[in-house]
């Protein structure tokens, strides 16, 4: 008996029934390209977030200002209720030295409030933030045209401003250059000295939707002097060392505020921890999705062993005949078998290039990433269904009675 | 061991030829729902290489049990039975199907050709589980197509074979691993009296080749052709005679081609 022979005998089984076959294929198929597109969607939606994130900044720490010291401190200290807390420019001066805070790169204030732009006759509403030039290389803008603003127009209290490419847009008709153009922010004048590359959307928020003008310009023209900054914008030397500067900064707050850094009346936002949060949440969105194309192709699997159950009883006669001229156990066991496996693996080959097809297409909005592991568990898992649903219809086939199996109609 | 035992008492008698069957005191019985039943009460027999005989009996006299037993598609209950000085009763179920194999070729009542194959591929079936090689397999099953006549026609699927073709397409399926024993249950019981007559001529020619056949029918005309007839009921043997094969074949081809005369009138 050669394993050529058994091989030929359950291609025969395979192509003798091809309807039947292609059938049972299709269940296989179906599970092993639900896999690979479902893994894809996940792994594309998580890949989707991750750039948004990355639009958001790079290594950066933000400190934003929850308004209230805590309960605790404000009746030992004071003896009210609470105490405003502010975030001040002597803050901003504490964490940009480097010796109490040698893992951050640069500190900016940000002053955010929202005004309407004007030009001529067209407005548009947009947030102003007003902070120092090195809030433009932390949040990741870059100046398509013009210039940025300098420490010399914050010192100078300049109102110039660098408007985002959708505030130019809207301001300013097709073909015309918005630099050196005065453009009204609330009721004051602004000089537009740069406009921004565009960054697109970040969840909810319009990254283009912005002015940028020295803080010093806008306490002046637009809050007003004594009006804290809403945020510190800090970018951290490398994101390996973004949490120790996590701590630096929230030591030298609690320094400044004369708190613990549990009472700090601040939240630090950490981009990495943003990241990870997200990435964990789609790594579980993953994992759903392949579970339940997991169970499709368990589901295929059971198809594979009904129809070999089938195969079985329709063959009693058949396999009588093959005991009683001959045939070893092992030689039945082996036929079934490898026809069982034979039907999962064409089924397992042909979902891959169903699902390596589909993944090019977008689903949902979002553009599938293939991920090579998938293919090959998802081929792997076929075959594996096809041996463990196939050995017992094939069991079965191989311990029939020759007289019995003989006198079966 | 069992073979060895079985090649030594054939040495204590070198001039008698080995029987190719030997059973001693063979019982057989099997609980059918709550009943047991005796199927074979003790059957001693000795098949001689070379003869040719014809097992008959009634339905539920245990001939079909004494042709499964033979065959080794099942074994004894009690008593011994050696296949070709090979004592079956020891053996697992994987030597036995090598049995069927090597010493045993089987015809059946309803022909048992695998429907999705030709007639040659069908007659190689034994030969493949057997180990041969694809062109001595072909060479072979060719050669054994030929020599029951069917040379033409081995390359048709049963569906496209008369029965009394398909049943000599089974007749080469046994002979082609050239076993000790042709074994017959019912060859002709499926064919009209046509066929019958060759396909009877045809287990005559294997006979007079040397072959051992043995038949199992119920039919006085078939077992005519043989030169031995062993009659059962209930399980025991009643009768055990040797006749001319000759003259009753005489008989039988007299008697079928009144039966056709009668039809053409």
């Amino acid at each position: 008996m050669k394993q050529r022979d058994v091989v030929r005998m359950a291609l025969g089984g395979v192509t003798s029934n091809k309807l039947r076959s292609a059938l049972t294929m299709l269940g296989v198929l179906i599970g092993v390209s639900a896999v690979i597109i479902l893994v894809a969607v996940g792994t594309g939606s998580s890949r989707q977030i991750e750039q948004r994130i990355d639009a958001l900044g790079t290594n950066t720490l933000t400190v934003i200002n929850t308004g209230r010291f805590g309960a605790a401190r404000s009746v030992a200290s004071t003896g009210t209720q609470s105490q405003a807390a502010t975030l001040t420019l002597a803050d901003v001066k504490q964490i940009s030295n480097p010796n109490n805070a040698p893992d951050v790169e640069s500190v900016s204030p940000v002053l955010s409030t929202s005004e309407t732009a004007t030009y001529q006759s067209a407005s548009y509403s947009t947030t102003v933030t007003g902070s120092t030039p090195s809030y433009l290389t932390a949040s990741d803008y870059t100046v398509a045209s013009g210039r940025a603003i300098t420490s010399t127009d914050v010192a100078r209290h300049a109102q110039v401003v660098d408007i985002g490419s959708e505030v130019a847009s809207n301001l300013f008709a097709v073909g015309s250059n918005p630099i050196g153009q005065q453009i009204t922010l609330g009721s004051s004048n602004w000089l537009v000295v740069g406009v921004l590359a565009s960054k697109g959307t970040s969840g909810t928020t319009d990254e283009d939707a912005v002015a940028i003008a020295p803080y010093t310009a806008v306490q002046d023209q637009l809050t007003g002097e004594s009006q804290s900054f809403t945020e510190l914008l800090v970018q951290g030397k490398s994101s390996s060392t973004l949490t120790l500067a996590q701590s630096e900064v929230e030591d030298i707050l609690a320094a400044q505020n004369d708190t613990t850094v549990a009472d700090l009346p601040f939240i630090v936002v950490n981009e990495e921890s943003l990241l990870s949060t997200a990435t964990s949440t789609t790594g579980t969105l993953t994992f759903l999705l392949g579970i339940v194309a997991g169970i499709s192709l368990f589901v295929g699997g059971i198809g594979v062993m009904n129809i070999m159950l089938v195969s079985v009883t329709e063959r009693t006669r058949e396999i009588g005949i093959r005991k009683a001229i001959g045939a070893p156990k092992l030689a039945i066991l082996l036929q079934f078998l490898i026809e069982a496996v034979v039907i999962s693996l064409i089924g397992g080959a042909v979902g891959v290039g169903i699902g390596l097809i589909g993944s090019r297409f977008k689903i949902d909005g979002v553009q599938p990433a293939v991920a090579p592991d998938s293919i090959l568990l998802a081929f792997g898992v076929a075959i594996a269904v096809g041996v463990f649903f196939g050995f017992y219809p094939a069991n079965r086939a191989s311990s029939l009675r020759p007289i019995d199996a003989l006198r079966y109609e | 061991m069992t073979v060895s035992v079985a090649d030594a008492a054939v040495g204590t008698t070198p001039r008698m030829p080995r029987p190719v069957i030997s059973l001693r005191n063979v019982f057989k019985q099997y609980r059918m729902g709550d009943t047991d039943v005796h199927a074979l009460r003790g059957i001693s027999l000795e098949i001689g290489r070379g003869d040719f005989v014809g097992i008959m009996g009634a339905s539920g006299s245990g001939k079909s049990t004494l042709m499964n037993i033979v065959g080794c598609l099942d074994v004894p209950t009690r008593g011994h039975f050696w296949l070709d000085g090979v004592d079956v009763r020891t053996l697992d179920d994987d030597d036995l199907a090598r049995i069927r194999n090597r010493k045993i070729g089987f015809v059946f009542q309803s022909f048992n050709l695998l429907p999705r194959m030709s007639a040659l591929a069908n007659v190689e079936l034994p030969l493949v589980y057997a180990g041969v090689r694809p062109n001595d397999r072909r060479a072979r099953a060719t050669r054994a197509l030929e020599a029951v006549g069917l040379g033409e026609r081995m390359d048709h699927y049963p569906s496209e074979l008369s029965g009394g073709q398909q049943q000599r397409a089974a007749v080469a399926r046994a002979i082609v691993t050239n076993p000790a024993l042709v074994l017959a249950d019912e060859p002709t019981g499926n064919l009209d009296t046509e066929s019958s007559l060759d396909v009877m001529s045809v287990f005559a020619d294997l006979h007079s080749q040397g072959r051992t056949v043995v038949l199992i029918t119920h039919e006085e005309d078939i077992a005519g052709y043989t030169g031995r007839v062993v009659k059962l009921r209930d399980g025991q043997i009643v009768d055990d005679y040797e006749q001319d094969p000759a003259e009753a074949r005489g008989t039988h081809v007299a008697h079928a081609e009144a039966g056709r005369a009668g039809e053409s009138l």
